[in-house]
């Protein structure tokens, strides 16, 4: 054996995959960063509008705190090799909401509107709710493969989820969408973002099941893969529920979101373009076949097109019409590229839905486009490091279901700031984070905390090898 | 509050909010993570004496190639692993034997549970051109489809199939 007498006086290295650090220092400092930035707004906010400290500023900031150092204690304990990014930018962003909210609930305008409620201070306690839930799903979800066992009895759960809204007696027709279940002692529910990720479990356990049939089994046309008829069934029944929903709560936003995840899970499973095309083909018939009918949805496109006409139909009091598109683009448009400053913006005038629906109107106006581009991008970084967690999940199951969640997430951002900018039609959905909702709060918290769960599987070290291989047998290839 | 004041605290926050972006993507720079290689044998050969020794204990076919030091045309640079747990490695190749196999002295380690530890080695000959030797090893060493039974030549690009690991000579 010539290669083991000369081989220790030769230049030999040993080439292994190094394991990611587990970062948790880092990710303590981001946090420290992450609460900082928000109690400087708070202050920012009492001093252009009383001209004083605010006094809550210590409660506030020690309560914000509070929270992130239990979120990362748990995140220490429990998640220990998770991404460092996902929680502070949660953070960064919750707490950024909080001030805005607070900052409109100042307002002597919105005081003066029969709707209003000091929102801050619930909004902090949904908060608290939240990170609970996310320190829940660290303890509780050991593993993130645990949940593929429950995958039809989620496609089960989604469903009622979603016809939750429409049971008479408990549904509650807000303001034309009926995405709101009355729950008695707890106020108003949208189990639709609950249903967001329950959703995305089931469509991960599915996929991983049938992603060979639908990938493979297929024949090519002029250059697309067309499926076979039978694997068409579960995007036909997909498709035909995120119609329903269209049609009987009448919530483009809910409707597209489910499908838009549905389509990137498949496109993800299969690698086949062809599903996308199919994707866009069959949402753009269906959309704009429900919106010939449906006057709710009817009404949204035409404030969508012509926002100016909507507005003066508004101030003329004919009924069913809002001002509020126009006066989110106007607001928009007062902020300009830095904005007016945290608390001198008059976004306020939006009154009604200013804190959920619009708030990133208020975001726009007084932080101005410098501002909304770096809450773009740190939703963004939470996208990115989603995928990032998909990349290196070593499961098909935990990848779909990375994909899933950062997928759902990425649309749900898209939808709400492009309907808010005038990109696409107004939908009544929340900003994840940044705006005032319990159940968007709490079900975007079990989001962040499922994601970690799968990162810290994903980056967690590979065992150490064998002390010594040269001891072990070579397993020897068998001819088949 | 002073319209000054104001201004600078509103600046002052969108600088702040830039800064949190701009470290969050610094620490997704530092989160690139691939492969480590440790230098395991640079302890040993620190002066000249073992120098000397190590080219003396070199196969044969090596000592031609340290005087000449002549560069070929189309000569391979690099060794580079293709397919395997080592995907995306590459080891530049200079006048000296490279073995292969488990062994923890080899000078690629294989975690590959169908490599011997001591599977094969490529060594330049006298002309430069790299050659590819089977130690003896349970599964063979394969050059494209045949089975090596002698030391044979490398042609550029040509797979080296150890167990699961595939490795080829790049310029």
């Amino acid at each position: 054996m010539s290669s083991t007498t000369n081989s220790p006086t030769h230049h030999t290295s040993t080439i292994g995959a190094i394991g990611a650090p587990s970062r948790r220092n880092t990710e303590l400092a981001l946090l420290v960063f992450a609460v900082v930035i928000p109690v400087f707004a708070y202050a920012n906010v009492g001093l252009a509008i009383n001209d004083e400290v605010p006094a809550g500023l210590l409660s506030y900031g020690i309560g914000l705190g509070l929270l992130a150092g239990i979120g990362h204690l748990a995140v220490r304990k429990f998640a220990p090799y998770a991404d460092p990014l996902l929680l502070p930018l949660a953070t960064l962003l919750n707490g950024l909401g909080l001030v805005a909210i607070w900052r409109l609930d100042q307002s002597k305008l919105l005081q003066s509107l029969p709707t209003y409620i000091t929102a801050a201070p619930r909004q902090l306690l949904y908060t608290a709710l939240g990170i609970a839930l996310f320190v829940v799903v660290l303890i509780f979800l050991k593993d993130h493969r645990v949940l593929q066992r429950y995958t039809y009895i989620s496609m089960f759960v989604a469903l009622v989820l979603l016809l939750l809204p429409l049971v008479p007696g408990l549904g509650a027709d807000v303001f034309g969408a009926k995405i709101w279940i009355r729950v008695p002692g707890l106020g108003s529910v949208q189990p639709g973002e609950f249903a967001k990720i329950v959703l995305a479990v089931f469509f991960a356990g599915y996929l991983m099941v049938k992603r060979d049939a639908l990938a493979l089994a297929s024949r090519r046309f002029m250059g697309l893969y067309l499926p076979r008829g039978r694997d068409l069934g579960p995007i036909l029944v997909v498709w035909a529920m995120s119609i329903l929903i269209l049609i009987f709560e009448t919530d483009l936003g809910t409707s597209l979101l489910f499908f838009g995840m549905f389509v990137i899970m498949l496109y993800v499973a299969t690698e086949r373009t062809s599903w996308i095309v199919f994707g866009l083909l069959m949402s753009a018939v269906g959309a704009v076949g429900v919106a010939s009918f449906e006057s709710h949805i009817q009404q949204r496109v035409d404030a969508w097109l012509d926002p100016m006409r909507e507005y003066t139909l508004s101030q003329q009091g004919v009924w069913g019409h809002s001002e509020q598109a126009m006066q989110a683009l106007w607001a928009f448009g007062s902020g300009g590229t830095l904005g007016t400053g945290w608390g001198q913006g008059h976004s306020e005038l939006i009154r009604f839905a200013a804190n959920s629906d619009f708030i990133l109107a208020t975001f726009g106006e007084e932080l101005g486009l410098a501002g909304v581009m770096a809450l773009l991008l740190l939703y963004a970084l939470i996208v990115e490091r989603g995928v990032r967690t998909a990349l290196a999940a070593r499961d098909p199951f935990g990848k779909l279901l990375a994909i899933g969640l950062s997928g759902a997430f990425a649309l749900q951002v898209f939808v709400v700031a492009g309907g808010v900018m005038g990109l696409i039609p107004l939908t009544g959905m929340t900003m994840p984070f940044l705006a005032y909702g319990g159940s968007s709060v709490l079900a975007n918290w079990a989001l962040i905390g499922i994601l970690m769960r799968i990162s810290d599987t994903a980056r967690r070290p590979a065992p150490a090898p064998a002390p010594n291989p040269d001891a072990e047998m070579t397993q020897v290839v068998r001819p088949s | 509050m002073s319209e000054l004041t104001l201004t600078v605290m509103r600046l002052g926050f969108l600088a702040v909010l830039w800064l949190f972006v701009i470290v969050a993507v610094q620490v997704i720079r530092s989160d690139l993570f691939g492969t480590r290689v440790t230098q395991r044998g640079s302890r040993r050969e620190a002066g000249r004496p073992q120098q000397a020794a190590r080219q003396a204990a070199a196969p044969p076919q090596q000592r031609g190639q340290q005087g000449g030091g002549r560069q070929r045309r189309n000569a391979p640079t690099k060794l580079v692993v293709s397919e395997g747990t080592l995907t995306g490695t590459t080891v530049a190749l200079q006048a000296q034997t490279i073995t292969l196999g488990r062994a923890h002295d080899s000078t690629i380690v294989l975690d590959d549970d169908y490599a011997s530890s001591r599977h094969a080695r490529i060594y330049p000959d006298r002309d430069g051109q790299w050659i590819v030797e089977d130690l003896g090893s349970t599964n063979g060493t394969y050059l494209d489809r045949t089975r090596l039974t002698t030391p044979t030549p490398i042609p550029l690009g040509a797979p080296i199939r150890i167990g699961k690991t595939v490795i080829e000579l790049r310029k």
